[in-house]
Formats: structure tokens, C-alpha cells, sequence
């Protein structure tokens, strides 16, 4: 019997010739990610430690990965006083790959790891963050950890007691209409799963429509593949993958890439064709509550945000200003733009689209997560509504339990700015 | 006997259970007070002491779907409730086992806020209207853990037997 490519990847990271559904693995983590929440694995790690005569030291600190992006520049003295503590780690340990606040190097984790070449087709990657699915656009396994998990990751350099998980393969036909593209693909998707239809499950993307799609893209539907309950998205390995690692990560070494088998077994298929799809809308409050653009189209809007690990790229940024350029953000609508990564701040500077973007009345903020998940900029009046390309729209998530999350692509964002209700792009 | 002190329904997600403001704190001892903050009445009464300890809460389809933050278990632990739903998301799931909070997957469950549950090993039984049901097993891969007492203990075990 085939493998998946995730059973591929976990046999080979757990030293077996091959893995079914069901079996429990202990695989060796390539690449453990966290971010301000390492101030909790600290914790925990210390605590393993405890009572046993050994001196606590990180197993591979090569392999852990910290950025600071959730409350940056910090929102309180308790954050600073958490960032500090890992700083206090990571140089005690030797943590290289740390991105602190800085405006050359800093962003948001889900941005900075496949920018610096440091996830690979392949890796088995864990994170204390549940959009670690996002790295499955770089053809890797990777998944969301909480931070005793991490702590027990730090120790011993494998994910304890793994059960292979069940794949539903999601095949992708068809080319994008104009104004419509990967956001709209997997919110459309997430609506047809359900929040929980793929729970304790991969999804494997496939089709020639994924086959043309940008790694940019790649990331925002692997990143909300968990909103539909998934383990992990991906995307194996090809040659996008391999292009974005050569000439936009810098990376020179081999890179082989897993693929799954033509016989793999998969729980499930899900076709979809993309020609016909209309731009899609999640509205309050679960991201599985999606309708297309019609039926929301006029709702007054308070707050636009463009940008966070899921639309804060370049491209999105460039279908920002194209819409915004000599226009204006409507009045009592403010418009929020976090880039994902200080890089991709800077290019967006060099191409002018942050110029547009706060020429337009846009606020452009420094990457991360903040006005996302409510922990600070950008927080919802009573009662106020929010459109916003970031991946969650659960109550209370933008700081406010009466506000109200939309989720939607950049293109409808920026559209949406100029008129202040939600507006439907392709009749802009 | 343990009573449920709240039923709510399905995808309960941990921004509900522990808003996403509040994740700076990240002690278990000081995470309780922030327990399903943004339900004012019920953060209350579980500040209060409101409840017997083994007190339930129950919980739909999806229950903790959403972040990975721990602290939407810590902050559970700490008024050492026990939950029981439907279904349970796959992060919070394995978080509550390594923490320790007792967490019941049970998904044919009929039961309201006063009703008195008994938990065994393979059913809940609803004593206030003698029905019971079945409980879905953990995943026997999470025993280990379980019967180390978390996940703490547990790496500690691994990590000796390692050295020696």
C-alpha cells in the first residue's frame, strides 16, 4: 500500500519503513517554533528538569526557532518583562534562529520560517501556535503544540506518542476568476468542511490550480486548513516550492522533496472547481459560517485590517494599493495594514504600495499579530464590525466580545475601504 | 457526583474560553481568573467559589476549537472542573491530557445545567434522568501520559531513562 505524504514524512522521521493510519509514532522534530508563549515552555522545560540531577539544555538549540510577533513593541510590562525572559534563554542556550522586535529582521513567525529557508520539504515541524499549518506550503508536516508539548519537544527532540493521521485529499481544478483567488478557495473549502470535518486530519492539496499558485498562497490556505479542525495542510514539495526556497529564501544546499505515493489511501477526496467561484465571506461568528459576497454585500463596516500571517504579503499588499491607488479609505471606516514580515515591509516600501496604501488614509502598522487576536492595535468598539483578511472570526476576537469579525481576501478588503460597507470587488 | 454548572453548545473555541487578551499571563496560578471571562455571570460565580470542585461543564461538537494556548486548560484546571462534549478539538484535547484536566468525549450526551453526572470508565451516566451514555475512548497512544500524571512527568520518565 502507497503513502500519503505525510505517512512518508513521519516514517522517515521516526526511523520506519513505512506508517499506516492509526499507528503511534514518535517522530524527530526538525524545526520547534514559538513565540512570546516560549516564556510558558521556558517555564515547563524548567520544570521537567526538576528533581532530576540534569542540567536542563535545550536538545538541538539549531532546531528551535522563537520570534516575537503577538504583543510587538510590547503592549504591558508583564509582555516585556516575558520577552525578556526569552532573550535571557535563547542566549543562554544559543538560539539562533531568534527574531526579536527589529525592523530588518523581525515579523511574523509563520512569515519568518519559510523566508529564511528555515522549513523544508519534508521537515516535521511543531509549533505552539495552531497556524503552524501554514508550513505545510513549504511541503512539510507541520502542526500546533501547546507549551508543555514544546517543553517536552525541547527535552527530547521528538513529538511524543504522534497517531498518523487520516488524509483527505482536496483536489484544485480550474483557473481564479479576476478578483478572486486563494482566500476565497479555502474559505469556500472551510465552509463545505465544516469547522470540525477535518479534525485530527491532513489535508493534502492537489490539482492544477495549486500547481500554478504562488507560495504566498500556498501559505494562506495551509495556514487556515486548521480553521476546518485539519493537523496540518500541505502541499508537497515541487517546483514553486523549490523556486520560492532558491530565489526568495536564498537557500543553496539540495533540497529533496517528498511526494506522495500514486496508490496512497486517503479517507476522503474533495474536488473542487475554482471557475466559477465568487468571492467568499465568513461572517460572524465561526470561520465556517461562509456565504458568498451577494448576500453580505452593503454591511457597514468600522475597521478594515489587511494583513497577519494569512494575506499580509507582498502580492496581497500590491492588490491593496492597485485598488486604492488616487483613492480614499471612506470616512468613519479605519483601515489597518500589518505587513508579515519587516522584508516585506521594506519591499513594499521600494514599490511604493505603502505610499498608496497611507496616501489613501490607511494606517500602516509594524508586523504582528496584534489587531488579529485582540491583544493590542486595533481593537473593536461595542458593537463595532471588522472585515479583515486574518484567519478567525470567533466572538471576541478583535479584543471585544460585542464586535464582529468578517473574514475576507485583500481584494475585497481594500474594496470594501473605499466604500465602507462590504463591497463585492468585481463591481467596484 | 458531579453537577454541570453550564451547558453550552457547539464550537466553543479557546478565544471563548480564554479570550486571546488575556494570554500574556501565562502562570497556571494566575490564569483562572480569566476563565470564560467575556460570559460575565459564569466568570463570576466560578471566581466565587460558586462550585463544588468536580463540577461539569458541558460542551457540544468542537469543543476548544481555535488557538493552541494552553492557558484555555490552565485556567479550567485551576477551578478543577471536568469537561465533557461531543467532540473535543485535537490541540485542546491533547493539551488538557498533558495538563492533567479531565476532559470526556461523550457524543450522544443529553444533559442540562443541574443534572448530576457520574463519570466511568467507558459511560456518563446522567443520574438526574437515568440515561446513560457511551463514552468515546482517549486514544490509547495518550494512556502513557495519562498515567504518568502529564506530560511533565511523563518526559521526565523519558528523559532519565535516556541518561541511564
Amino acid at each position: 500500500m502507497g503513502m500519503t505524504v505525510v505517512e512518508k514524512i513521519l516514517a522517515r522521521a521516526a526511523g520506519l519503513p513505512s506508517v499506516k493510519v492509526g499507528d503511534v509514532v514518535e517522530p524527530r522534530v526538525d524545526l520547534a517554533m514559538s513565540h512570546e508563549n516560549a516564556a510558558l515552555v521556558i517555564n515547563q522545560f524548567h520544570e521537567v528538569y526538576e528533581g532530576t540531577g540534569l542540567s536542563a539544555k535545550v536538545w538541538d538549540p539549531s532546531r528551535i526557532a522563537i520570534i516575537f510577533d503577538h504583543r510587538v513593541p510590547a503592549e504591558s510590562p508583564k509582555t516585556a518583562t516575558n520577552q525578556k525572559k526569552i532573550r535571557g534563554f535563547v542566549a543562554d542556550h544559543g538560539i539562533t534562529k531568534f527574531h526579536d522586535i527589529r525592523g530588518d529582521v523581525g515579523g511574523i513567525c509563520h512569515q519568518i520560517l519559510p523566508e529564511y529557508g528555515y522549513v523544508r520539504p519534508g521537515y516535521v515541524v511543531v509549533g505552539t501556535d495552531s497556524h503552524t499549518t501554514s508550513h505545510g506550503a513549504m511541503g512539510a508536516f507541520s502542526f500546533g503544540i501547546g507549551a508543555t508539548e514544546m517543553a517536552s519537544v525541547w527535552s527530547l527532540g521528538i513529538a511524543v506518542n504522534i497517531e498518523v493521521p487520516a488524509t483527505i485529499k482536496v483536489v484544485v481544478h480550474g483557473e481564479f476568476p479576476p478578483f478572486v483567488g486563494p482566500k476565497d478557495l479555502i474559505l469556500h473549502l472551510i465552509g463545505k468542511l465544516t469547522a470540525q470535518g477535518a479534525n485530527y486530519k491532513v489535508l493534502e492539496f492537489h490539482g492544477e490550480t495549486i500547481r500554478k499558485m504562488s507560495t504566498s498562497g500556498r501559505i494562506a490556505i495551509c495556514n487556515m486548513s486548521v480553521e476546518a479542525g485539519a493537523t496540518s495542510g500541505i502541499v508537497p514539495g515541487d517546483a514553486e516550492t523549490l523556486r520560492y526556497l532558491r530565489e526568495e529564501a536564498g537557500v543553496t544546499d539540495p533540497i529533496p522533496c517528498v511526494t506522495p505515493d500514486l496508490d496512497a489511501s486517503y479517507v476522503q477526496t474533495v474536488e473542487i472547481d475554482v471557475t466559477r467561484l465568487v468571492p467568499q465571506i465568513a461572517c460572524p461568528h465561526m470561520v465556517d459560517n461562509v456565504k458568498p459576497i451577494g448576500d453580505v454585500v452593503g454591511t457597514r463596516i468600522q475597521q478594515i485590517v489587511i494583513g497577519s500571517c494569512t494575506n499580509g504579503r507582498l502580492d496581497d499588499l500590491a492588490a491593496a494599493a492597485d485598488i486604492l491607488r488616487g483613492k480614499k479609505v471612506a470616512q468613519g471606516t479605519r483601515m489597518l495594514v500589518f505587513p508579515a514580515s519587516s522584508k516585506i515591509f521594506a519591499q513594499a516600501l521600494d514599490k511604493g504600495y505603502v505610499h498608496d496604501l497611507m496616501a489613501a488614509g490607511a494606517v500602516v502598522m509594524n508586523s504582528g499579530c496584534g489587531p488579529c487576536l485582540g491583544v493590542h492595535e486595533g481593537a473593536l468598539g461595542d458593537h463595532e464590525k471588522a472585515l479583515s483578511t486574518t484567519n478567525r472570526n470567533f466572538k471576541g476576537r478583535m479584543g471585544n466580545p460585542t464586535g464582529e469579525v468578517y473574514l475576507c481576501s485583500p481584494v475585497v478588503a481594500a474594496a470594501s475601504a473605499i466604500t465602507g460597507v462590504i463591497t463585492d470587488p468585481r463591481k467596484g | 457526583m458531579s453537577k454541570v454548572i453550564i451547558k453550552l453548545g457547539n464550537d466553543i473555541s479557546t478565544d471563548d474560553i480564554y479570550p486571546g487578551r488575556f494570554m500574556a499571563t501565562v502562570l497556571p496560578t494566575e490564569t483562572p481568573q480569566f476563565a470564560f471571562f467575556d460570559r460575565t455571570e459564569f466568570n463570576a460565580q466560578l471566581k466565587a467559589r460558586a462550585f463544588a470542585s468536580g463540577s461539569i461543564i458541558v460542551g457540544g461538537e468542537n469543543f476548544g476549537c481555535g488557538s493552541s494556548r494552553e492557558q484555555a486548560c490552565s485556567t479550567l484546571k485551576g477551578h478543577d472542573v471536568a469537561v465533557v462534549a461531543k467532540s473535543i478539538s485535537r490541540i485542546f484535547l491533547q493539551n488538557s491530557i498533558n495538563l492533567g484536566l479531565q476532559v470526556v468525549i461523550c457524543p450522544g450526551l443529553e444533559a442540562g445545567e443541574g443534572d448530576d453526572l457520574e463519570i466511568t470508565a467507558d459511560q456518563v451516566l446522567n443520574k438526574t434522568t437515568g440515561k446513560a451514555y457511551e463514552q468515546v475512548k482517549l486514544p490509547a497512544a495518550r494512556k502513557g501520559i495519562m498515567d504518568a500524571g502529564g506530560l511533565i512527568p511523563y518526559t521526565r520518565a523519558r528523559l532519565l531513562a535516556k541518561q541511564s
